[in-house]
């Protein structure tokens, strides 16, 4: 076999691991949708505005993408980047889970 | 660390943020949700950082350093009534460093094992555009959503000739955008995706007024959501996808909750241009006239009821009032008087605002409900103190097809025996409307700050 055909046959192998996962990563999105609706309709109204503070700190869960970025040990433009969104990102878990907590703690029942 | 194990960790971290969310079913559970979440937040942190992608900690350190003490010391100094805001102001971030990974992502893709440079797989293209889109989207619209909460600038509407067509214009420019930089990779395409997309944070948000700030705040929540699984997809990170969904689920039902309060369709509130800054002057008041009371007039009728419920609105949260409000639920219930608080789910600029402050006036939550559960109640009631509301007790919602707010589903207030209407001045609300309850003959006027009319009668309690 000629390098070309080789290469063709590799990249197409990989297109279609990719369109596999693609299946299997929305098959948990769609999943993971539904998870999401059953659960947030069971919150409380009264603490709407902690699941709002809560769900703002859990998507800061992307810091794990920033992370990655910042890994390596040569600092090039993707370093400073991911940098960046390790501090945003830092400021809304810290921020979000304990501005919850706050207004957690000031849900007592009566007496 | 394996990928094996990784994945299972990862897992790990879903389910905490699953648990996170269910706990806040009650109050009583919601406090160790809130610590399940954070457990699962250092799961997924540790995890990655154990992870053969990552080499060096020097700036990982120092960016959390620097990250968490911002966002700690604001989260212990802010006010109860600055929450919207914060939260607003913490959506924009997500949006940012949603951009921010994306960008990295596109500049390194080999760190993601997503191809290389020139050579990155088209679906990968795709989700990565989407991602940095709502990103950015989510970004300005905060942004514009704090500074109208902040009154940075004026929460009313602010519309010109065209601007639909023009927001149309800008969407259909980004989908052109996005196909041609998934077939090219061309940086240029991916930085004027990210202007656009910018540009059209500020102009969807813009024309909405200031009291539909709650749907605004649920949709951004909504937005971020989904900008963490436009990464999570472009990243293969099955974790992000979870985390994402869960967020933009939850953000898109409080949105249609918002939305179902007001009795408009999300694309009413989208399109916006409805209310206004403060309140046009009412305009037709004829000769209707409305009586007005002093606080020793309402202390005295308060005092002499056996049921009094209590309407707080945004208003309240304005004067600062919810304290003195308290106190004077305590000297009523000394006295016997039964005192409940009523929310209507739009009252104040993000959903379960009234909440929040009551509790912090350690108001008991068993003590304050929903519309539904106590609207009923209204006709048994010696007597309503409405403070800092106005449109969601308004009766010709029920009554009036004309209204622009007909329709929407408001507190019986005007069914008990007394109403005493807290009020700056004769001021409309903010959907401009007249508020007929202010004529009727079972309502007092009481004239002035919510917080300084509630001290007063406080005072007069003898």
């Amino acid at each position: 076999m000629d390098p070309t055909k080789i290469m063709q046959a590799t990249e197409a192998a990989a297109a279609t691991a990719a369109t596999g996962s693609l299946i299997s990563f929305f098959t948990v999105f769609v999943l993971a949708i539904f998870v999401g609706y059953y659960v947030v309709w069971n919150v409380t109204a009264a603490l709407h505005s902690p699941l709002m503070s809560v769900t703002n700190a859990i998507s800061s869960v992307i810091i794990v993408g920033a992370l990655i970025a910042v890994g390596p040990t040569d600092a090039n433009f993707s370093k400073i980047m991911g940098f960046l969104a390790v501090v945003l990102a830092s400021v809304n878990i810290f921020g979000g889970f304990i501005v919850s907590q706050r207004m957690l703690q000031m849900f007592r029942k009566k007496g | 660390m394996s990928e094996e194990l990784t994945g299972l960790a990862y897992l790990l971290a879903a389910i905490c943020f699953i648990l996170a969310l269910r706990g806040l079913s009650s109050p009583e559970t919601a406090r160790r949700g809130n610590l399940t979440g954070m457990i699962g937040m250092a799961i997924a942190i540790g995890t990655t950082l154990a992870s053969a992608h990552v080499l060096s900690y020097t700036w990982i350190v120092a960016g959390i350093l620097v990250g968490g003490t911002i966002g700690t010391v604001t989260a212990l100094k802010i006010q109860m009534t600055a929450l919207p805001q914060l939260v607003a102001a913490f959506h924009s971030l997500v949006g940012l460093a949603a951009v921010f990974v994306a960008t990295a992502t596109l500049y390194a893709p080999e760190a993601y094992g997503i191809g290389a440079v020139g050579n990155i797989l088209t679906a990968s293209l795709v989700e990565m555009a989407i991602g940095t889109f709502i990103g950015a989207v989510t970004f300005t619209g905060s942004i514009v959503a704090f500074a109208k909460l902040q009154g940075l600038v004026s929460g009313a509407p602010l519309v010109f000739p065209g601007q639909h067509i023009l927001n149309a214009v800008l969407g259909i420019a980004a989908i052109v955008l996005i196909a041609w930089f998934s077939t090219s990779e061309s940086y240029q395409a991916y930085w004027l995706i990210v202007a656009l997309a910018l540009i059209l944070g500020f102009l969807i948000i813009l024309p909405i007024g200031g009291a539909d700030m709650p749907v605004v705040v649920s949709m951004l929540n909504s937005y971020s959501g989904w900008a963490a699984c436009g990464i999570g997809f472009t990243l293969g990170n099955t974790l992000l996808i979870i985390t994402g969904a869960l967020v933009g689920s939850s953000g898109a039902i409080l949105s249609y909750i918002m939305c179902k309060g007001m009795n408009r369709s999300f694309f009413n509130v989208i399109l916006g241009g409805f209310g206004t800054e403060e309140g046009v002057a009412a305009a037709t008041q004829g000769d209707k006239t409305v009586r007005q009371g002093s606080a020793e007039d309402a202390s005295f009728i308060m005092q002499n009821a056996g049921k009094v419920i209590v309407v707080p609105g945004y208003g309240m949260a304005v004067a600062q009032a919810q304290h003195a409000l308290r106190e004077m639920g305590d000297v009523l219930k000394e006295a016997g008087v039964e005192v409940s608080y009523a929310i209507h789910p739009v009252a104040g600029r993000m959903p379960g605002h009234m909440n929040v402050l009551l509790a912090e006036a350690n108001v008991p939550y068993d003590e304050v409900f929903e519309l539904e559960e106590i609207n009923h109640e209204f006709s048994t009631a010696d007597v309503v103190y409405i403070i800092g509301a106005n449109d969601v007790t308004n009766p010709a919602a029920k009554t009036d097809p004309t209204s622009p707010i007909y329709g929407m589903p408001i507190l019986d207030v005007e069914k008990a025996q007394t109403v005493l209407f807290v009020k700056r001045g004769m001021a409309s609300g903010y959907a401009g409307v007249d508020n007929e309850l202010f004529f009727r003959d079972n309502t007092m006027m009481l004239f002035g700050d919510a917080k300084k009319m509630t001290e007063e009668i406080l005072q007069s309690f003898g």
